[in-house]
């Protein structure tokens, strides 16, 4: 299978303001320090790891949010590390992202298929209702969603619009941020249930980035574990749980409470 | 009788939409009781008319909550903050919003202890001190000069584990403590809260979403859908086979990654009109007195 993104010695360093002097430059603080690894077609790879490790650094570079300061990044044969927004625009319909927060990343001042549309429209691309509707019936929201508010719908339903607005543009590739850690446990399910289709159906491929392995597990074939901004691990989703190689993939794996009473949780 | 008794509990917004629906539990002295449900179901509204905080567009429209013995609801509103100020504490969900940025750290921990319950300066200092080393935080000394923002959220989250045992309080509660964290903070800081309490024998009224927490802290739970308490069962026993088919729903919609295929089952619609009927039958009842 052709790979989609290779990433080779990815470094990304920001400028640290905590630490910045009155006169002069901030410090550069390293966040990414030489990452390589490969995302196949059709892959769903997760990216784990805890507060401050690099997760959402790196998604973020993926989708050239952040413009890395080392190494290189190929989205499906495209050096897209260093490209100009010029030249990235023609390509950012290709590669999406969904977010962590829907409250703060659906305008709450627009309906739902202004929403939807407005990026449709950014890029150009034709019949823009019939694409409103098949992106809301993907996601299950019923049509009349498209002229809500986001303040009108649940965490939920404020997810799948974030998503609707994402398959939308039929991208080749989407990253989802931490997208159901603010979701009660039953509409996280059904949130992760439709995500799992949709990449099925439309042959998306995705970049997971979570801080629960449990719903990695469930989710994700291959696994990527960072710990302050380096690959610890890297394996099939199975064999890392089965048997995780690095002493950090093993102190997060013991550090979730299963429900079970019985777990001995050391 | 339990340090804390709540009996018949009903708290509707003042339009009239109920918000909890006759809630009774209770929570004995070094007891941990879970709090669980959807959001919007009324876990943190308990928690909230135990102290007495609730907003003032929700009120009280009938029940009991006893604090060793006494009914806060029938006490001169004075009285009833005076005993809950002596004798409950908060520890909140986002240690960033309920720390004031402007102040340092020490002050906020005792302050309290010195103007409103009258300890000396040098008791309350010397005993922010020893919580902060309970709390496992290296050199208290130097966090206790330092602002909110110049510390990690789980040195935050430390810090206002031990503001809330700093008067020795008989009952706490603790919402959703470690939700903003990450797995290997939340378990150190759980271990954290759970050895607290047992070694101070506090009450601990623990609201949280995630019965996976649930299983490692509280001993026994209840479990609420719209504002009811659909079931009040040993943790043991909820875990081993939970009695209401919401709750069993609740378990199964858990992720748990020993068993890939168990957990992140969606509550069925079934579940939700069934559970939903109960609440129309529990209203329809209660109009008619």
């Amino acid at each position: 299978m052709a790979d989609l993104y290779t990433v080779t010695d990815l470094r990304l360093s920001l400028a640290d303001m905590t630490a910045k002097p009155l006169f002069g430059p901030a410090p550069r603080i390293k966040i990414l320090k030489g990452l390589s690894f490969t995302i196949p077609k059709g892959a769903v790879v997760g990216i784990v790891g805890g507060s401050g490790s690099g997760k959402s650094t790196l998604g973020r570079a993926l989708v050239r949010l952040l413009e890395p300061s080392g190494g290189a990044i190929r989205f499906d044969g495209t050096d897209i590390t260093h490209l100009s927004d010029a030249d990235l625009r023609p390509l950012r319909r290709r590669f999406q992202m969904i977010f962590q927060d829907p409250m703060s990343s659906l305008n709450p001042r627009h309906r739902v298929g202004t929403i939807i549309a407005e990026p449709l429209r950014l890029h150009r691309m034709d019949a823009v209702p019939d694409r409103i509707a098949r992106a809301l019936d993907h996601v299950g929201l019923p049509q009349v969603f498209a002229s809500r508010y986001p303040h009108e719908l649940s965490g939920g339903q404020r997810q799948r619009v974030g998503i609707a607005r994402a398959i939308a543009l039929e991208p080749d590739f989407i990253l989802a941020d931490e997208i159901v850690s603010g979701l009660d446990v039953s509409s996280q399910a059904q949130v992760l249930n439709l995500l799992e289709r949709l990449v099925a159906d439309l042959g998306l491929t995705l970049a997971f980035i979570s801080h629960d392995l449990s719903v990695i597990r469930r989710l994700c074939q291959r696994t990527i574990v960072l710990h302050k901004g380096q690959i610890v691990e890297d394996r099939p989703t199975a064999a890392l749980f089965a048997d995780p190689q690095a002493a950090y993939t093993r102190g997060l794996l013991d550090a979730i409470p299963l429900p079970d009473p019985a777990q001995v949780w050391g | 009788m339990s340090f804390l008794s709540i009996r018949n509990l009903s708290v509707r917004l003042k339009n009239g939409a109920p918000l909890l629906r006759r809630v009774s539990l209770d929570v004995a002295t070094g007891e941990v009781r879970g709090l669980v449900g959807e959001s919007g179901a009324g876990k943190s509204m308990i928690g909230k008319a135990v102290l007495g905080i609730l907003p003032p567009s929700i009120q009280i429209t009938e029940g009991e909550i006893f604090l060793d013995g006494t009914d806060l609801l029938r006490l001169p509103p004075k009285e009833s903050r005076r005993r809950i100020g002596a004798s409950c504490a908060l520890i909140p969900q986002d240690p960033l919003t309920a720390l004031n940025p402007s102040h340092r750290i020490g002050p906020q921990i005792t302050d309290r202890l010195v103007d409103i319950l009258g300890w000396t300066r040098a008791a309350a200092d010397a005993r922010a001190r020893d919580l902060l080393a309970e709390v496992q935080i290296e050199d208290p000394a130097r966090v206790l000069r330092s602002y909110p923002h110049e510390l990690s959220g789980g040195m935050r989250q430390r810090i206002l584990i031990a503001s809330a045992f700093a008067a020795e309080p008989k009952l706490i509660v603790a919402d959703e403590p470690t939700t903003a964290l990450d797995v290997t903070v939340q378990k150190q800081i759980l271990r954290l809260i759970a050895g607290m309490q047992a070694r101070h024998g506090t009450a601990l009224l623990f609201v949280t979403h995630d019965l996976g927490v649930v299983s490692k802290v509280c001993q026994r739970l209840s479990v609420l859908y719209s504002g009811l308490v659909v079931e009040d069962s040993p943790v043991t026993d909820f875990f081993a086979a939970p009695r209401h088919p919401y709750s069993a729903a609740l378990l199964a919609a858990t992720p748990k990654y020993t068993d890939p295929d168990a957990g992140l089952h969606p509550v069925p619609d079934a579940v939700i009109d069934a559970v939903r009927a109960e609440v129309a039958a529990f209203d329809r009842e209660a109009a008619h007195g």
